[in-house]
């Protein structure tokens, strides 16, 4: 059993912001995450990145964020992630290492959720051959040590991590063929020029259309199939259109992911009320369910400023300090989000591209023609054990929002397989490494 | 230069970037994580633990997230069938 005054869950940039700002008023602060080291997604870390010169490349909002969180004595506990809530002010999480798995029961007086999102995926005919991957999961696997170099790699879908992924792909030598972005040219616009009230935005997405100077961003554009070598079954193309003309694009790599779904099932299971698919919480942080406090991604998708403000104001509330002076910057953060909404939202005929034999649930191999009459979400899960695998409907569920509009429900423990073990027995001995990595 | 280690993967050795997670050794090798149920072969989708397309037995254990697992060197991984 482990206690501290504040546990947040989750290290990216909200959950940093959140346990320095905690620890820094005298507060116990323990953050949980599920991965090798903090920085979330976003600052995901992995082998080191070196630049032409053989220097040591390195996000500098992100080391001033990890230098904060080390001095400001919060206790990191990464590679454990949390998948039950047994009772008051209790979590019970699971570390799973190459020697085995370890359970901790955790308990707090104030919690802070920062569990960020994940990438949509939509499914088309191909979706699940080996080559194609989520955007930002392509950005993650190369951070992760994938080389790239010499790869021609479509990136294609929604949102603007699309832009970041090319540009970091790029970095690695990978060619781009092109991005192909389903929103239209007149959606993104207005989202355009508001972004000159957020200077350092503009700067950002300027670095990445100069870095990729010479790859064509098709708006208005989405893929339709991916297609397979007949002979070794690797990616061949991507078959994109722009709704008139239809054209194949020959690859080794998709990238391709429809912008980001919040991960709200943790919230959802700690009885955290949820509004169109959002952790609700007022301009404190707070969410329905006292001492819990939300931040950053799961309160609605805008970003690293974003989560940076929101994760400073709940770990400053949490530990009984006023965050009055963030409310406006949080605020412009929000009508920031809001745009990003607008300007990536779906456009229909992506509820098109399955084909009858297209797998929608790749845990279970569910097709659309299984789904396509079943009449509700949990109608689908009762007959054809779509969302009943081990993701547990993370990327079916969204899947199937978007294809049928069907909202899927009742978020129960475990929120992620564990053995059973992880029921039967007390804590497991402590040998976890607390050191900030 | 980074340090570069080796595992195995389905039998053949790997040689990775030191700190490389699992699923990049088993794209490297070209070998998929997993079969799914109706046998088609799957690699990391999401990249960061929540699909669970990345499962792979490692050092014997089966179901491991790759993608959330650093190399070691000598690790033994195989693909879940």
């Amino acid at each position: 059993m482990k206690h501290a005054d504040v546990i947040v869950v989750g290290a990216g940039p909200a959950g940093i912001a959140a346990a320095t700002a905690a620890a820094r008023h005298g507060r116990s602060v323990l953050l949980v995450d599920d991965n090798p080291g903090a920085g979330g997604q976003i600052w995901r870390g992995g082998i080191e990145n070196f630049d032409k010169a053989g220097e040591k490349r390195d996000d500098p909002a992100k080391t001033k964020a990890l230098k904060g969180l080390v001095s400001s004595g919060a206790t990191l506990l990464s590679g454990f992630r949390v998948f039950d809530a047994p009772g008051p002010s209790q979590l019970r999480a699971i570390g799973e290492t190459s020697e085995g798995t370890e359970v901790v029961t955790l308990r707090y007086d104030r919690l802070i959720l920062a569990t960020g999102a994940r990438e949509r995926f939509l499914p088309f005919p191909g979706w699940t051959l080996p080559g194609v991957f989520g955007a930002g999961g392509l950005q993650a696997l190369v951070k992760g040590g994938f080389a790239v170099e010499g790869k021609r790699v479509v990136v294609a879908g929604s949102g603007p991590l699309l832009l970041a992924v090319a540009a970091h792909l790029h970095e690695y030598k990978a060619s781009i063929a092109c991005i192909a972005e389903q929103a239209t040219t007149s959606q993104l616009a207005p989202f355009a020029s508001s972004l000159l009230s957020h200077p350092s935005k503009v700067w950002q997405g300027i670095s990445y259309r100069a870095t990729l100077y010479k790859t064509p961003y098709r708006t208005g554009s989405w893929p339709i199939s991916a297609m397979p070598n007949e002979a070794t079954g690797l990616l061949k193309s991507v078959q994109l259109t722009n709704g008139n003309k239809t054209w194949q694009e020959p690859c080794d790599m998709l990238a391709c992911g429809f912008h980001l779904v919040p991960n709200t099932e943790l919230a959802s299971l700690l009885n955290c009320k949820l509004q169109v698919g959002f952790v609700a919480v007022d301009e404190q942080q707070r969410t329905s369910v006292e001492n819990v406090y939300c931040a950053g991604e799961p309160t609605g998708i805008a970003g690293l400023d974003a989560a940076l403000i929101q994760g400073e104001i709940a770990g400053l509330v949490s530990a009984g300090q006023s965050a009055s002076h963030l409310h406006s910057r949080n605020l412009a953060e929000r009508r920031f989000g809001a745009r990003l909404e607008a300007a990536f939202r779906l456009r229909p005929e992506l509820r098109l591209l399955p084909a009858l034999e297209t797998i929608v649930c790749r845990c279970e191999d569910v097709t659309y023609e299984d789904l396509a009459a079943r009449s509700s979400w949990t109608d689908a899960k009762l007959q054809t054990r779509c969302g009943m695998g081990p993701c547990q409907g993370r990327i079916c569920g969204p899947a199937t929002q978007t294809l049928f509009g069907w909202t899927p429900k009742s978020v129960r423990p475990p929120l992620f397989p564990v053995p059973v073990s992880a029921f039967c027995v007390h804590d497991s001995q402590q040998t976890v490494s607390e050191e900030i990595a | 230069m980074p340090e570069s280690i080796t595992v195995l993967v389905n039998g053949m050795p790997v040689q990775i970037q030191a700190g490389s997670i699992v699923s990049a050794a088993l794209l490297k090798a070209g070998e998929p994580c997993r079969l799914s149920v109706t046998a088609e072969p799957r690699t990391a989708l999401c990249g960061m633990g929540i699909c669970f397309e990345c499962r792979a037995t490692v050092n014997g254990v089966r179901h491991r997230r790759t993608c959330q697992m650093i190399c070691c060197d000598g690790m033994v991984v195989e693909s879940d069938r």
